[in-house]
């Protein structure tokens, strides 16, 4: 079958696009990073090889797992802190992440496009710092334990939701936002009349996020010494205790997957 | 918690006297070169319905906006319902401005995921307790009936509890109307609200605008693109041609050159 063209003088368009020399040496730049950086720190495949038989010789030591009911006893408790550390600090900091949000929400919050800009960058600066290291401050403030936990998972928390919430009020329905201000209504009216109402799906799935990844850190804050089945996990490798690390190892995953689980079946029922 | 907008009630003013809308050298621009309103001297009296008819961008819908003080007027002075303001009017002024006047958009602006009867509640939003407003959950009982008879205004009672986004356009525009008309303002502002049906409906959606206003005693003030809307629903029909009044008389002495004339294209 042949296909007409309804003016041959009409050129096709090009089949790929065509790059501006900006953006071509951009790419070749970021091309050229990635590669030099897996030629210096990636494993090379004879480091690979010859880590092998040690990688062999620690599983080894790591199986059986331990399943001294005593010790198992010792890892419910842990574990209910590292809940308790999650649920916890989630909570706290998706309540703070909602006016913090608001406050960030360009053309929509309160405080104008420079309090927007600062409250923007002071939740950049909550999410740049890693958790661990948050971890390590609360640790030196208010010492060993769950509160220092629960305090690394409040910032933690505040820095991811507080990015999504104001980006979902930003993008909120404008429509039924002009309505409420033309009745009379102020920005609180506003925020709680239309755009929570708007945003509720987001926030909640936002939210359901922020508590996968709050269990997901607090299992490791215990590294640091900030509470929860991490200390158990890193006073296991210090003593050497393989067959307990594997253990809490196999139990954190369980954790993590039945709570990726149970956040997934609530975000679906969001929908 | 009923009496304070229940007092507010005035019957049909049956005497077209009173100005309840002034403007004297109204402009708007929005930035230095483009000027959208170019003077415009216009007079709303109680309980006239005024269409407000031109081609589009002619300034129709900022003029309604500057008129509640939704935008900010560039020049000149604007006397609303008692209020007079020149730029935007001051807090208070606005606040009462605002509790008086019900305003209905050309798309239905509801809250897509409360229900029908929280979004009539929104109408109380300028009124003392506001933050009760929010919802149905939260309103004071009076407020929750006066939010369902707005509804029976617009036979949409068995619909309080359906979500809004559940309803056809044309029902969600009648809502919208509930909405406006639930504190029974005194001046109901429209800004094109039957341009987003289907004929039937849009047509549909007019009548029950002219006859609420005529049954509450309410002033209304609306747009159109549509002529047959204009000179159907109207008492007195405003022209606007590139920002200024082209011309402002009754609707039933408006001819078919009249409204040419709004519509002719300029020759380039």
């Amino acid at each position: 079958m042949r296909y007409s063209v309804s003016n041959p003088a009409d050129p096709l368009p090009s089949r790929w696009p065509r790059l501006s020399p900006l953006t071509f040496a951009l790419t070749m730049a970021a091309l050229a990073l990635v590669i030099v950086s897996v030629g210096q720190v990636a494993p090379t495949p004879g480091q690979l090889i010859d880590g092998g038989p040690s990688m062999v010789r620690l599983v080894d030591r790591m199986t059986p797992p331990n399943l001294d009911p005593a010790f198992l006893a010792r890892i419910f408790w842990r574990i209910i802190e590292t809940f308790q550390i999650a649920i916890a600090g989630a909570a706290i900091g998706i309540v703070l992440s909602l006016p913090i949000g608001w406050f960030a929400a360009r053309g929509v919050g309160p405080l104008g496009n420079l309090g927007a800009f600062l409250s923007k960058a002071f939740i950049s600066f909550l999410r740049t710092v890693p958790d661990l290291v948050w971890a390590l401050l609360f640790v030196a403030t208010v010492g060993l334990g769950a509160v220092a936990g629960t305090m690394t998972i409040v910032v933690d928390t505040i820095g991811f939701c507080g990015r999504f919430f104001a980006e979902a009020i930003e993008d909120s329905e404008k429509e039924p936002q002009e309505a409420i201000s033309a009745i009379g209504g102020n920005r609180l009216s506003i925020l709680f009349g239309a755009i929570l109402p708007d945003v509720m799906p987001s926030l909640i799935n936002t939210s359901l996020f922020a508590l996968e990844k709050a269990v997901r850190s607090s299992v490791v804050l215990g590294l640091v010494g900030a509470g929860g089945i991490g200390q158990e996990l890193k006073a296991a490798f210090d003593l050497f205790q393989y067959r307990n690390a594997s253990t809490i190892i196999l139990v954190i995953f369980l954790i993590v997957l039945g709570m990726e689980w149970v956040t997934d079946r609530l975000r679906r029922k969001v929908q | 918690m009923l009496d304070h907008y229940i007092d507010r009630q005035t019957p049909m003013a049956n005497t077209l006297s009173n100005p309840i809308i002034t403007t004297r050298g109204l402009r708007k621009s929005y930035d230095r070169k483009t000027e959208i309103l170019k003077g415009i001297d216009i007079t709303i009296r109680q309980g006239e319905r005024v269409a407000l008819i031109g081609s589009n961008g002619c300034g129709k819908s900022t003029l309604l906006r500057c008129l509640i003080g939704l935008h900010e007027v560039t020049a000149g002075e604007v006397t609303a319902l008692g209020e007079t303001f020149t730029g935007l009017p001051a807090g208070a002024q606005k606040a009462r401005l605002r509790r008086q006047t019900g305003f209905v958009f050309q798309k239905h602006c509801l809250v897509r995921r409360r229900s029908v009867l929280s979004n009539v509640i929104h109408g109380m939003m300028s009124e003392p307790g506001r933050w009760r407003a929010f919802s149905q959950m939260t309103a004071p009982e009076p407020w929750r009936h006066a939010a369902l008879e707005a509804l029976s205004w617009v036979n949409l009672t068995d619909k309080a509890a359906a979500r809004a986004d559940a309803l056809s356009g044309g029902q969600q525009q009648r809502v919208s109307i509930a909405r406006a008309l639930v504190r029974r303002p005194a001046l109901l502002i429209a800004d094109e609200p039957a341009a987003s049906l289907d004929p039937v409906s849009g047509n549909d959606v007019m009548a029950l605008f002219a006859r609420l206003c005529a049954d509450h005693g309410i002033t209304l003030l609306f747009t159109s693109h549509d002529m047959a809307h204009a000179r159907s629903f109207a008492d007195r029909i405003v022209a606007l041609r590139a920002g200024r009044v082209l011309f402002d008389k009754p609707a039933a002495t408006t001819t078919d050159a009249d409204l040419d004339e709004v519509f002719r294209v300029e020759p380039r």
